[in-house]
């Protein structure tokens, strides 16, 4: 059986930037054991001899003409953003001041 | 004069064609009806009515001065919200893309507005898709037309409730695990998943990228068939489209209606997909639809899928793994909402989780934490790369399937609609609503639903699922068509007349814009 921890929650949410309150980690650990005891059946069937499928339709080599096409304006690509300055987005500060 | 709101999106395009009907008439009438139940139903999220009824007007002027239109222009056609369209917001069920209006439309949209059709609005979902019944949506649930205390099935809750209550004769939606066929059970619609790759993903607001598939959710097979010919076929826009020329998906569903349509075809029953957790009324329902089959000379035979027993389990990893990735795009940069944390320095990392604390609903962190659990190191080959087998053995199980049989079936749910809350403190128990329709998305083949009964325990609708294999979804069609005549026949009616009557409420609530 897993052995979820909120420890363990608390760093995934991190991992997917996600704040979590600890009430949220606490139920999120419980439902996740739960629900990786139960999806972790998968092992039963999944054996070394069977080769995996990522992709219902695989296709390869998805090409297309190198030729420039109609695309979003800058005012079309800014249009859905929470700030921006000129033409480019605003974001706060990348780095930590520390 | 003819309800028009009760005619199918076939018989509408005869009156348009012959100009017996405007598209103006018909769509106010679609609108009128909407303002009128669509506080109750709770189908839309947004109305665009003096968008739509320009629309129209401009395609009875184009048919005014002689252009040759296609069978569906001046029909109009709901959208799921999942879908860009670039003059509506598109939220996906979600507060973190409150008011967003795209800059460009999904491809499936502009194929729909370059054949005509009259975009009504955007239809209701789980947020993200994530859900099987609506009630996981930020801006509230939809509701069963057959019974408002009752979800509509999900994610596309929306679409199957806005054809289901005569709102809309068409809709689109899209199906990651079963958001077409699930709700078109609930309601006594129609909806097709069609072959992964056969309609383009371009602009769907992408859940999880090797399932997502986009269809046609309608009141009849053929208007499903009508509608799959407008949105399907290559589009360059999408890298997983197929490049197949497909035959045309309203001949197939006219050849369904021949006599003798079901003559000789062989109908494989999935043993896996009849057995426990079955509501009685839907047995009864599927067992009395094989015999009705047996009669008109189809061979049933039964055959097994053991892998299947495995689906749900493999999808519950492949999916939340996909979409921890996908929804990855949600960093308050581009699009959609911002939001600072309550205290601390204001960083880039630090604002972008507050935005997805404050921006996403319950499951959505659910299976963003459940996917990236699976994608760690160390964890990545027990459950996602084991999941990946699974949908080997998936694929063989259907391979062997259709190498004895034509078509599979089984029933689309396991239950009837069941009510608000019942499943909202159990994760799995809201999961296991898929297991019927889940192993089409796993192996990419198509998938219909279609109503086949009425349970006689509840009075609530019931659907029949047919798999055909992939690329065929032309053989779902003629097929799919024999069985709705066939089931209309013995009923002497189609299942939908046999609804409750919405009365109209006393607020109408549905001006432009409105939420």
């Amino acid at each position: 059986m897993s052995e979820i921890t909120a420890e363990q929650v608390a760093h995934l949410a991190n991992l997917a930037r996600i704040d979590l309150s600890p009430e949220e980690i606490n139920r999120l650990t419980t439902e996740l054991g739960q629900i990786v005891d139960s999806v972790a059946k998968v092992a039963e069937v999944a054996t070394p001899d069977v080769p995996a499928t990522s992709h219902p339709m695989p296709l390869t080599n998805v090409f297309r003409p190198d030729t420039v096409v109609p695309s979003l304006t800058v005012e079309q690509a800014l249009s859905g953003a929470p700030d921006h300055d000129g033409d480019k987005f605003r974001v706060p500060a990348i780095l930590d001041e520390e | 004069m003819t309800n028009l709101i009760k005619l199918s999106a076939a018989d509408l395009s005869g009156l348009l064609a012959d100009r017996s009907v405007s598209s103006v008439e018909v769509t106010r009438a679609h609108l009128d009806h909407i303002a009128a139940i669509d506080t109750d139903v709770h189908a839309f999220l947004h109305v665009a009515r003096d968008a739509a009824l320009a629309t129209a007007a401009r395609i009875d002027a184009r048919r005014a001065a002689g252009d040759v239109l296609g069978p569906l222009a001046g029909v109009p056609i709901a959208i799921k919200d999942v879908l860009a369209t670039q003059d509506m917001p598109s939220t996906a069920g979600s507060k973190i893309l409150e008011g967003w209006i795209p800059p460009y439309d999904a491809t499936v949209v502009r194929r729909v507005r370059d054949a005509g059709l009259i975009p009504l609005g955007k239809t209701n979902m789980d947020e993200f898709a994530m859900g099987s019944s609506t009630e996981f949506s930020a801006y509230g649930p939809t509701h069963n037309p057959w019974d408002l205390d009752r979800i509509p099935g999900g994610s596309g809750g929306g679409s199957a409730a806005a054809v289901s209550s005569f709102e809309a004769p068409l809709a689109l939606g899209s199906d990651t695990g079963g958001s077409i066929r699930q709700p078109a059970a609930v309601t006594g619609s129609v909806g097709v998943k069609p072959t992964y790759g056969g309609v383009s993903r371009y602009g769907s607001i992408a859940l999880a990228s090797s399932l997502d598939q986009v269809g046609p959710v309608t009141r009849t097979v053929y208007d499903a068939a009508l509608l799959h010919d407008v949105i399907g076929g290559h589009d360059p826009l999408d890298s997983t489209s197929l490049t197949d020329s497909w035959p045309s998906m309203a001949a197939a569903a006219r050849a369904g209606l021949a006599d003798g349509a079901l003559q000789g075809v062989r109908v494989g029953v999935v043993k896996e997909l009849a057995g426990e957790g079955f509501q009685p009324g839907v047995k009864q329902r599927f067992e009395e639809t094989l015999a009705l089959l047996a009669q008109a000379g189809a061979e049933i035979v039964e055959v097994s899928a053991p892998n299947f027993e495995y689906a749900i389990a493999a999808y519950y990893l492949i999916l939340p793994a996909e979409a921890s990735s996908n929804l990855a795009r949600f960093d308050s940069v581009r699009f959609g909402i911002r939001v600072d944390p309550a205290e601390g320095p204001l960083t880039s990392e630090r604002v972008m989780a507050a935005t997805r604390d404050a921006g996403f609903g319950p499951e959505v962190k659910r299976r963003i934490i459940l996917g990236t659990y699976a994608l760690s190191a160390g964890y990545y080959d027990a459950y996602y790369g084991s999941a990946q087998k699974v949908r080997t053995l998936i694929q063989r199980d259907f391979d062997a399937a259709f190498a004895q049989v034509d078509v599979l079936v089984s029933p689309s749910a396991p239950t009837t609609a069941f009510k608000f809350g019942e499943k909202m403190t159990d994760p799995m128990a809201m999961y296991l609503n898929d297991v019927t329709t889940i192993p089409a998305n796993l192996a990419g083949v198509p998938g219909m639903s279609l109503p086949m009964g009425l349970a006689p325990e509840d009075g609530l609708p019931v659907g029949l699922q047919i798999m055909a294999p992939a690329k065929l979804d032309a053989r779902l069609y003629t097929f799919g068509a024999a069985v709705e005549r066939l089931l209309e026949a013995s009923w002497g009616h189609t299942l939908l007349s046999q609804a409750p009557e919405l009365a109209p409420t006393e607020m109408f609530a549905s001006e432009e814009g409105v939420v």
